[in-house]
């Protein structure tokens, strides 16, 4: 296998956190957005079950996802439609 | 343990040696809240790491190897960072380190690449197309050096603990 050979990190300078939900949508669309943009992101895969979603809650104050950590600006922030106008924002050609 | 009758030979393994390097690898990192890609590499840039490949997540072998490590608290210090692997889902993971209440990060490899890439590929009988890691542990220093390496040679086997404890000593 290649991945054996020297540094198997792929996205260990990534700036972006996202913490996502497998399979839902509106995590689905900011992940696009952000490889539409090509950045690199670190995904964190978090619990189902929404009570249970500390880790969201420690780093966002609710604990609704997706929610991105953006460490070159500084911004937190969650609900997809605001995020994807902040990445436009931020990191679109426009 | 003694038996009566002879447990399964699993013949010798063609893993990592003491002094040769660990291989790299990346795979979903699962802790009690949630998971996310983490490469060996980024655990030995921090400092050695007790590395342990264990049976599916409900398992009796699986039960008994992280009960063990937790009594024993291995890298309860800032010195050591004790990570386990399975081919269970990061599901499996979550409820595991959940209902054992464990201390401890462990990597999800459904399809079992990390155990082909170190040698210690364990086809199970009577489970059709399933293979997971034998059970196995790797000491790895800071450059990523095997300091340690037992891997199982029957089936069941378990780590012998103090000899993991001893290599530890030594790091």
């Amino acid at each position: 296998m290649s991945e054996s050979t020297t540094d198997a990190s792929e996205e260990g300078d990534a700036t972006i956190t996202l913490y996502r939900l497998q399979a839902c949508p509106f995590c689905e669309r900011v992940a696009r957005t952000l490889s539409e943009y090509d950045l690199d992101y670190q995904s964190r895969f978090v619990e189902p079950l929404h009570s249970e979603r500390n880790a969201v809650k420690r780093v966002s104050g609710q604990r609704a996802v997706p929610v991105i950590i953006d460490e070159r600006t500084g911004v937190t922030m969650s609900e997809s439609e605001r995020i994807v106008q902040y990445l436009d924002r931020t990191y679109g050609e426009a | 343990m003694e038996l009566p009758f002879d447990v399964v030979d699993l013949g010798p393994a063609e893993h990592p040696q003491s002094g040769e390097a660990a291989p790299d690898f990346e795979r979903p990192l699962v802790t009690d809240e949630y998971w996310e890609d983490v490469a060996l590499s980024d655990l030995t840039a921090d400092g050695p790491v007790l590395l342990v490949f264990f049976p599916m997540d409900g398992s009796f072998p699986a039960t008994y190897i992280w009960n063990e490590i937790t009594e024993r608290g291995w890298g309860s210090d800032d010195d050591l960072t004790v990570v386990g692997l399975s081919i269970s889902s990061p599901y499996e993971h979550k409820a595991f380190i959940s209902d054992a209440d464990l201390p401890y990060r462990l990597f999800s490899d459904p399809q079992n690449g990390v155990a082909e890439t170190y040698g210690i590929v364990h086809d199970l009988d009577g489970m059709a197309g399933v293979s997971e890691p034998r059970p196995a542990a790797f000491l790895i220093d800071g450059d990523r050096t095997v300091e340690y390496a037992w891997v199982a040679a029957e089936w069941p086997e378990f780590p012998d603990y103090d000899a993991i404890a001893a290599a530890i000593g030594d790091l």
